[in-house]
Order: C-alpha cells, then sequence, then structure tokens
C-alpha cells in the first residue's frame, strides 16, 4: 500500500500538502474528502439512521474517521501510519523523500527561521486569512442569511495587522521568508493569503511587496501546478450550488453562531 | 558569548524554554523582561524581538522568536538527548504533530482561562464574569478530550516511553489555569499519572522553580499596571 494523502483543495493546509508533494515528484494516492459534501465532522451513528446516504459514502466516514480521530484535513497514511496537521505531513514527506535542502534547510538558523514562522502562522496568518470566505460565503451558506458589512472590514482590519506584521519581520526585503530561495515557510503562507482572493478580497492589491514575492512563489512552485491547486478556490462561487447536509449545518452551528458574534 | 534567553515565567512558553535549557544543562543568560510592568513593549526589547513578545533568544547577532522555534534550535545547537525530539520518523512526526495542533487548542483554550480569570479583571478593575469562564473552561474541557484520545492515549507520554518537547509544551500550558485556581487535573487521573510522570522526567525541584511565580498569581490581583501597558491590553483583549 502507498502513501495516501487525504485532502479537499478548498483548504489552505491541503493545498500546500498538494503542492509539496507534487512539486517534489512524491507519489501519492489522493484520497478526496470533500468537506461540505461527506461530512468529516464525525457522524455519531455510522451504520445507523442516516437516510438518503449511501452505504459506500457511510463506510468512507468511517474509514476516514480511523484515519483521524481529529477528523480534519489534510491527513496522511502511510502503510499502518496515519498523520495529522499539515506542518507535520510537510516535515515527515521532506524527511522521508529527501526533498531539495532550501524546503527545510540543514543550517542551523536558516530552519529556525523556517520553524519561527510556522509557529507564528498558526495564530496569525492562518487565525485570520481563512474569515473572509466564511463572512462572505460559507455562514451565508450554511444559516441563509448575510453578514453586515462591517464584520467583513472588521476581519480583513486584524488580517491587515498580520500582514503588516508578514511584511515587517518575516519577508523583510528578501526574496523570500528564509532567504533567497521559497521554503515551506513560504508555502505554507501563500495557500492562506489566495484563500480571500477567492472571495473577491484582493489582498494583494495595494501591497506591492507581497505581491513580488507572490510571483516569486508562483514560480518556484510552477504556474502550472499553483493554478490546479488553487482552481477550486479560485471559482468558489460553485459552492454555493451545492446542498448543505443538515446534521453538517447542525453540526456546525455552535461555531458560525460564535463567528457571527 | 553566551546565548541569552529573555523570559517571563508567567508565561507558559517560556517556562518550557527554562525547563528545557536548565534540564540539559545548556548555559544561557536570564534576561527577564517583566511582562506586567510592560518591558516586553519596550523599544530595547523590540530590538531583539519586534513581535514584542516572550520568549525570545539572542544568539550572538541571532534572534529568535516563538517558543517552538527556539527549543528546535537549542536542541540541535546543544545536541540534547533524542528522546526530545526523537530522530526516528514516526516519533519526530508526531511531535511536530502535537507542536501544531496545541497552538490554537489546549494553548489557546488554556490562555483563555488565563486571561478572563486574573488579566481582564486587572485590566478593566472588575471581578471575572463567571458565563465567560465556564466558557473558556468547556472549551478547554473539549481540548483536553481530544488530548487524552488522540495524544495520549494510552502511553506514558505523547510519543511513547519517554518524554519529549510535545509533552513540555503540553504541561507548561496547563499549569496555567491551575496557578488561576481551575484545577484540570482533577478527575482526570490519566492526565494526572501523565503530569507526575512529567514532573519526575523533568525533575520535580526545576519543575517547581519554574512553575513557583505562576502558582502564586493570586498576588497579581494587588498589581497595578503602567497606564502604557493597560491601554495596550485593553486593545488586545477587546471582545
Amino acid at each position: 500500500m502507498g502513501l495516501e494523502l487525504y485532502l479537499d483543495l478548498l483548504s489552505q493546509p491541503c493545498r500546500a500538502v498538494y503542492i509539496f508533494a507534487k512539486k517534489n515528484n512524491i507519489p501519492f494516492e489522493f484520497k478526496h474528502v470533500e468537506l461540505f459534501k461527506d461530512s468529516i465532522l464525525g457522524r455519531k451513528m455510522p451504520g445507523g439512521n442516516n437516510p438518503g446516504h449511501s452505504h459506500e459514502g457511510q463506510q468512507y466516514r468511517e474509514e476516514f474517521g480511523k484515519v483521524n480521530i481529529l477528523k480534519k484535513v489534510p491527513a496522511l497514511k502511510d502503510g499502518v501510519f496515519t498523520l495529522a496537521e499539515s506542518t507535520a505531513i510537510l516535515l515527515y514527506l521532506s524527511r522521508k523523500y529527501n526533498t531539495p535542502d532550501h524546503w527545510y534547510p540543514s543550517d542551523t538558523q536558516k530552519r529556525a527561521r523556517v520553524d519561527e514562522y510556522l509557529s507564528w502562522h498558526h495564530t496569525n496568518i492562518r487565525s485570520n486569512a481563512g474569515k473572509a470566505l466564511w463572512i462572505k460565503v460559507l455562514i451565508p451558506l450554511f444559516t441563509g442569511q448575510t453578514l453586515p458589512p462591517e464584520k467583513l472590514q472588521e476581519v480583513m482590519d486584524e488580517l491587515a495587522i498580520s500582514l503588516k506584521q508578514f511584511e515587517e519581520k518575516f519577508l523583510q526585503d528578501k526574496p523570500f521568508i528564509v532567504g533567497s530561495e521559497i521554503s515551506l515557510a513560504d508555502l505554507m503562507a501563500i495557500v492562506e493569503l489566495m484563500q480571500p482572493i477567492g472571495v473577491g478580497c484582493d489582498i494583494f492589491e495595494d501591497r506591492p511587496k507581497l505581491s513580488e514575492w507572490r510571483n516569486r512563489v508562483e514560480e518556484a512552485v510552477g504556474k502550472e501546478l499553483f493554478q490546479e491547486a488553487h482552481e477550486l478556490i479560485l471559482n468558489i462561487k460553485e459552492l454555493s450550488n451545492i446542498q448543505i447536509d443538515p446534521q453538517l449545518k447542525e453540526h456546525l452551528a455552535p461555531v458560525l453562531r460564535k463567528m457571527m458574534k | 558569548m553566551v546565548v541569552e534567553l529573555f523570559l517571563d515565567l508567567r508565561s507558559q512558553p517560556c517556562r518550557a524554554l527554562f525547563i528545557f535549557a536548565k534540564k540539559n544543562n545548556i548555559p544561557f543568560e536570564f534576561k527577564h523582561v517583566e511582562l506586567l510592568k510592560g518591558q516586553h513593549l519596550s523599544e530595547e526589547f523590540g530590538k531583539v524581538n519586534v513581535l514584542k513578545k516572550v520568549p525570545a533568544l539572542k544568539d550572538g547577532a541571532f534572534t529568535l522568536a516563538e517558543s517552538t522555534a527556539i527549543l528546535l534550535y537549542l536542541s540541535r545547537k546543544f545536541n540534547t538527548p533524542d528522546h526530545w525530539y526523537p530522530s526516528d520518523l514516526q516519533k519526530r512526526a508526531r511531535v511536530d504533530e502535537y507542536l501544531s495542533w496545541q497552538h490554537t487548542t489546549i494553548r489557546e483554550k488554556g490562555c483563555k482561562i488565563f486571561i478572563t480569570k486574573v488579566l481582564v479583571p486587572l485590566v478593566v478593575g472588575q471581578p471575572f464574569s463567571p458565563e465567560k469562564l465556564e466558557e473558556a473552561v468547556e472549551e478547554l474541557n473539549s481540548a483536553l478530550k481530544q488530548f487524552e484520545e488522540k495524544f495520549l492515549q494510552d502511553k506514558p507520554f505523547i510519543v511513547g516511553n519517554e518524554i519529549s518537547l510535545a509533552d513540555l509544551v503540553a504541561i507548561v500550558e496547563l499549569m496555567q489555569p491551575v496557578g488561576c485556581g481551575c484545577d484540570i487535573f482533577e478527575n482526570r487521573p490519566k492526565l494526572v499519572e501523565w503530569r507526575s510522570r512529567v514532573e519526575e522526567a523533568v525533575g520535580k525541584e526545576l519543575f517547581q522553580q519554574a512553575h513557583e511565580i505562576m502558582l502564586n498569581v493570586k498576588n497579581m490581583s494587588t498589581t497595578q499596571l503602567p497606564p502604557e501597558l493597560r491601554e495596550h491590553l485593553k486593545q488586545l483583549l477587546k471582545p
């Protein structure tokens, strides 16, 4: 059995893992987990009261539950070894497949810079960049309500603070976060910053330095691969035609109410 | 020149670093940055870490922020024993997995309890909100459940038989609510046993030393925050 990567390209960290694996010609089986169709948030009775759901669908959900008890994507399965968290997956793949040094440099200080970014990323870029999608598309989709424009502004203002720190502390005047070559840090950052683009919030507009960095990252990754990974999020309007599973709606309701406050 | 670690032991990630450096006999200069005096907001400290947060490291001209990055840097530079960050690929991945996951779960929710019960009252001069505290405790409970089910399971430590950076980072976060009077270990025998093992692996004396200031956090309620810090916190903590 080969390497399996459980992914939905709507998810930013999934895109990072996808791009990394493809760019480095790492052979893997793409196991598609559709976040809003297959409900990976956990069905309490996989064998039971789920009218209108195929047997295969239920099995898949059970299987996925075993792969990642946290029920989040991305997830990796390598033989009997399963792994969650994109950072952990990227590092595991880089080590197992001996990817080029620049992704996670062996130089102690450069490596520390990647670690530094990957840590800060969680509660700054990652926590803010995804919100625009929720506010503009997902919450209305799930609740049937649109949110006031102030909500979006609030979220974009918070992201602006993170972007300022990103440019001042992490990027500075270098071509990439660590120096002259792309690393895991740039990859994790770029996929997050593409998320608001998909819903019409162009955070690169009026940020020339960031824009130039984005072009360099796209080129280093390969424009075709970059486009391929981002096709889904850049065509997010298609999502509004999807029927949302009522159980999923119910499960997400508390999360959504919090985001709306 | 010796490594400088900029720390305030009221901060969880600072404790992890302090314990790690001491346990491994890593020579360092303890540079005290007193958070309650707003010393982290100074221009001088800003030269060490432009993000103006602790912990921070200075090694000659090289400066570094983020406890995870600093722990890994020290483990590599000083060649600490393998169990802290195992060279075995899968064990190492387990440490990475925990270090990644904990940011928005154990760390965030543990912090929230401290903020709700201790920090906000200090800033606004009013007693804490019991509803908000209950909400924060519920959220941590959820994270603790995942911690026990996914990360700890029935193993002695997160990765297996030996303590690693994952356990260290986890324990310091879980001591924060304890210091606020929320004993999250109560009624969680498995967690209590894990905590005992971690304390023993670290060394009880060192563990106590690192946590002394946090376990006396009641003293904080009489602290006078400098006005600049109070304003800064008001902005940060606004709901």
